[in-house]
């Protein structure tokens, strides 16, 4: 399964605020120690 | 595609729950795998009682963990495996279990076909009899074939066909992938740990760094096969293998043990990785409390790794396979892709730890001599 | 078995997915749906009580200007749009 992560667009000029990422998907096999 | 350094970070700090756990629900096994890393094989007396398990289940739910990791032992010995698998379920916890799948004949490939919100795990490690039960033992190949076809006479659908991949098997991927096409399930290979009876053969299975460099290629090109992002080691390589690619032990996923044991995976079954007893005060408490565990989500050393341009990717491998090869944690993992484990191993002095919890049939003898 | 695709229209209702177990984290929450078994980190608190008052409005729209300030309106309703395409959300 894959990783993904939300696909920025370009952060508008108009706005301070650094555009950060909110949600991030990782996959529920993606965790060692489980087997 | 790994994943963003930040969510990565805050996951070695820990959360609020596992997000999923192992469950050995039995030492009790019908087959003696050379490799086991439970040593498991004789019913320990203390094991949870039906109740007890279920109020477990109870605190796992309240707990929102997300899913289950069944195994053993053959989970499937336990009288009560149905009823506990079934309550986990109507408590909204998802269930996998690991089977070796000798009790999965047609009647128990109807019934979990039935089942919702229910994975099966196949263990298999090689694609004909010969690699297979030269590990696992006579039969089991045709066992675990027999399982997976009555699943799919059952229509149980998807279910996963797990490997432990050795300097034996690893020759096999290609077929391996092919068996799991057969069957429409999803193939998942795992690594091969010194932990259990797995530090008896541990020098004759694991696999060459040659291996283990064709092994991730494979891996790149293949990003349907799991692997429990268990060969993150291999990252170091080049480009992340899919999974968050660092050690989940006490931050994301524990093991609970057939007698209650809290460890902080189950390829360190160990007192030093002991986090307490769900005996004493539930799984709650130790999930929050337990010395250990709050050693495992502060930041720790990378130790002789640090100068390693490639630390960030492998975050120096596997506590596991450091451990019980007598290693230190804060060296190199024993299959450091640059070789450096081999230089610490070179270096060792003194004998490796053993664990105390040995539930094994028989005494261990090497696989050279089997 | 995907949800790939969904258009996201923040002018319609939406809501949690009752497939969905969404659990409070210190950064945020964690949203596993358990039927395409997709984890997603929800990165923060803000984001988690839009996602769990999401249908106690009409429409997102609304849940947006009624919960989040201006300015992070967009990568808020970003945000949902990625969780509307994993299934977290769903319209309705």
């Amino acid at each position: 399964m894959s990783i993904e992560t939300v696909t920025e667009e370009e952060a508008d000029p108009t706005f301070d605020e650094v555009d950060e990422l909110l949600v991030e998907e990782v996959s529920i096999d993606g965790l060692c120690g489980v087997y | 595609m790994g994943v963003d350094s930040s969510l990565r970070d805050r996951f070695e700090h820990g959360l609020a729950a596992p997000i999923c756990l192992t469950w050995e629900l039995t030492y009790a096994c019908n087959l003696a795998c050379v490799h086991c890393l439970s040593s498991s094989g004789r019913r320990d007396p203390r094991e949870l009682t039906t109740a007890e398990a279920t109020a477990l289940i109870d605190e796992i739910a309240e707990m929102q963990v997300f899913y289950i990791n069944v195994g053993g032992g053959e989970p499937t010995m336990r009288r009560d495996f149905y009823d506990l698998i079934d309550y986990a379920v109507s408590r909204r916890v998802g269930v996998k279990f690991s089977t070796n799948g000798t009790r999965i004949d047609a009647a128990a490939a109807r019934r979990l076909a039935a089942m919702d919100y229910l994975d099966v795990q196949v263990s298999l490690d090689g694609v004909d009899a010969t690699t297979n039960d030269r590990v696992r033992g006579a039969g089991s190949y045709t066992s675990a074939r027999r399982a997976m076809d009555e699943l799919a006479a059952a229509g149980f659908g998807q279910f996963k066909i797990s490997v432990v991949i050795t300097r034996e098997n690893v020759a096999q991927l290609d077929e391996m992938a092919e068996l799991a096409s057969h069957y429409g399930a999803q193939l998942r290979l795992t690594r091969l740990r010194p932990s259990g009876r797995g530090a008896d053969v541990w020098d004759e299975l694991h696999p060459t760094r040659a291996q283990g460099r064709e092994l991730y290629r494979w891996l790149r090109e293949r990003p349907d096969v799991l692997t429990g992002d268990s060969f993150f080691h291999l990252s170091a390589l080049g480009s992340p293998l899919d999974g968050l690619n660092l050690c989940g032990a006490g931050r994301v996923v524990c093991l609970i043990d057939p007698v209650g044991d809290v460890y902080a995976c189950p390829f360190v079954i160990h007192d030093e990785f002991l986090a307490g007893n769900v005996r004493d005060a539930g799984f709650a408490t130790v999930w929050r409390d337990s010395e250990l565990f709050a050693s495992l989500r502060s930041p720790g050393s990378a130790g002789a790794c640090a100068s390693c341009g490639s630390f960030d990717a492998c975050r120096g491998g596997c506590m596991a396979a450091k451990f019980f090869t007598g290693l230190e944690l804060t060296d190199p993992d024993p299959e450091c892709v640059f070789g450096h484990g081999e230089e610490a191993l070179a270096r060792r002095r003194g004998v490796a730890p053993t664990s105390g919890s040995d539930h094994s049939r028989r005494v261990r003898v090497a696989l050279s001599t089997r | 078995m995907t949800t790939r695709g969904i258009r996201f229209d923040a002018s319609g209702p939406w809501r949690l997915s009752a497939e969905v177990s969404l659990r409070d984290e210190s950064f945020g929450a964690l949203a596993y749906h358990h039927v395409n078994r997709r984890l997603v980190f929800l990165k923060s608190p803000s984001l988690v009580a839009l996602v769990s008052r999401l249908d106690q409005f009409e429409s997102a729209n609304d849940a947006l200007i009624e919960l989040i300030d201006e300015p992070s309106r967009e990568s808020h309703r970003r945000a949902l749009g990625s969780l509307a395409d994993s299934g977290i959300i769903r319209g309705g």
